[in-house]
């Protein structure tokens, strides 16, 4: 995140039972609550509460595509916007898009693409808007995820969800779903999202792959993004950072 | 923003009803829609609400920190308003700089507040011509179903009510933001030769003339804004006002709450 505050001394991420800050386990998840149908003007809606993030997103089309010149007559185009409230972090962020948020609006885009049936609605375009009301780290796989929820919400055709999470380095161990404290000062993160039952980049054909609950999803995901990290193939990565 | 196509035969139909003194979601021309107030919405924020006025969702947020003030007032903190109309909230919303529209609603929120002087600029001073507390508004639109002006300024007071300058930022405790006034705003729309409070937007989209004001707890009118390209008669501007100082005081006491 944004918002570093100094600190004065070291913290400890990880006490001597592996336990971290909040009390998780290594490969525990934040609370995650979804809501979908959350707005009445949007073709599709969710709210998305996973730990302390807060973020909503809403799904606009097939519409058409504007500007004009961008239309695709063989498929729908898939714009991802993920907007952060300037109230959402601790210092105020400016409003309007910054170079953080129009890459992980280009990545969303390209995540969804992957799922959605683009053939069936040529020339058009599915508009998803993400906005983060309130930003605890992991503001970007939230807001995936509730754009998936979202996008069928708007009752869009997709071959899955697509469910994403992030993992990082914490006193030298992987751990998933950082917090905030984890985000600012462990050792590295890295995102990635995926669907059906093997992450986005393994190069199978997307109709041979087994249509799953996002669940078991997310669940595979953790373990993949354990083994990613400990020297396995990289999956889909969104984003890796090393601080 | 691109305006919304509206059917010649929900036109007829609205102007129809509301010169019988109905309205399409069955409520009397003064009737505001059921106002409904969360505080502390956001934990970031230093201050937060979400409201919802009928089907319009607005969430503001107020972040709180030390700064200069302006050369020209070294004894004044420093405030200020914004409003994001983000293409989540309506079909019609464009990413991108803000529009006038979002420009407008802003400044009129922000008249509203200021010149009532509902927030004490005088007691925001730390450091005279030195360190001062700088408020920012962010108002979010979420879901616009027509009267933002109102539901963002009710959401602008509601916030700034449960505001708290961080101690943090100035090694003291927290202390609530000094909020003296309670401005209410009121918009009422023309639509034809006939007067509409809190217009949702099938209304609002078929105005010809727009005219909020802003009404202190004294029943004092503090700041107006007409807008669109019709016109109010002077008789039509003091009913507007007088049924804005009749309908403001339960709204005020909803948003006090």
């Amino acid at each position: 995140m944004v918002d570093v505050e100094p600190v004065e001394k070291e913290i400890q991420l990880l006490d001597a039972n592996e336990r971290r800050l909040d009390g998780r386990a290594l490969d525990e998840l934040r609370p995650i609550k979804i809501e979908a149908g959350v707005l009445r003007r949007a073709d599709g809606s969710a709210h998305v509460e996973w730990g302390g993030n807060r973020v909503l997103a809403a799904v606009y089309g097939p519409r058409e595509a504007h500007p004009r010149h961008l239309q695709d007559p063989a498929r729908a185009l898939v714009q991802c916007r993920y907007n952060m409230a300037p109230f959402s972090v601790s210092d105020r962020k400016r409003p309007g898009p910054d170079r953080r948020s129009v890459e992980i609006s280009k990545v969303t885009s390209e995540a969804f693409s992957a799922v959605v049936f683009t053939e069936q609605f040529p020339r058009t375009s599915v508009d998803v808007f993400i906005e983060v009301l309130q930003a605890d780290a992991g503001t970007r796989c939230a807001g995936i995820t509730a754009a998936a929820v979202a996008l069928a919400d708007a009752g869009i055709p997709m071959r899955d969800l697509v469910t994403a999470c992030a993992s990082g380095k914490i006193a030298g161990k992987v751990a998933l779903d950082l917090n905030k404290e984890e985000d600012n000062f462990g050792d590295a993160d890295d995102r990635a999202a995926d669907w059906g039952d093997r992450p986005l980049a393994d190069g199978r054909p997307p109709h041979r792959r087994r249509v799953r609950p996002s669940d078991e999803a997310l669940d595979r995901r953790h373990q993949a993004d354990l083994r990613d990290a400990e020297g396995g193939a990289p999956p889909a990565v969104l984003h890796r950072g090393v601080r | 923003m691109s305006a919304e196509v509206i059917s010649e035969l929900m036109r007829e139909h609205i102007v129809k009803l509301v010169a019988s003194g109905k309205r399409a979601d069955g409520r009397v021309p003064e009737e505001i829609r059921p106002l409904k107030i969360r505080k502390n919405y956001i934990g970031t924020a230093e201050g937060s609400a979400r409201v919802n006025l009928g089907n319009t969702d607005v969430l503001v947020g107020v972040k709180i920190s030390t700064g200069e003030p302006y050369p020209d007032t070294p004894r004044s903190g420093v405030l200020t308003t914004s409003c994001e109309l983000v293409p989540l909230a309506s079909p019609t919303f464009e990413s991108g700089p803000p529009s006038p529209t979002a420009i407008e609603l802003a400044r009129v929120v922000d008249r509203g507040i200021r010149e009532t002087k509902t927030v004490d600029m005088e007691k925001l001073v730390i450091t005279p011509g030195e360190k001062v507390w700088v408020v920012f508004i962010d108002i979010h639109a979420l879901d616009y179903d027509g009267n933002l002006f109102d539901a963002a300024s009710y959401g602008t007071l509601a916030a700034l009510s449960c505001a708290k300058m961080p101690g943090r930022m100035t090694g003291g405790a927290d202390k609530p933001l000094p909020v003296d006034h309670w401005p209410v705003s009121i918009t009422a729309a023309k639509i034809r030769n006939t007067i509409v409070f809190d217009a949702a937007l099938d209304e609002e989209r078929i105005a010809d003339a727009r005219l909020t004001v802003a009404i202190d707890e004294n029943g004092d009118v503090r700041a107006m804004q007409k807008g669109l390209s019709g016109s109010f008669s002077y008789d039509e501007v003091r009913y507007v006002i007088s049924t804005a100082r009749r309908l403001g005081n339960e709204l005020r006491r909803t948003i006090q709450a």
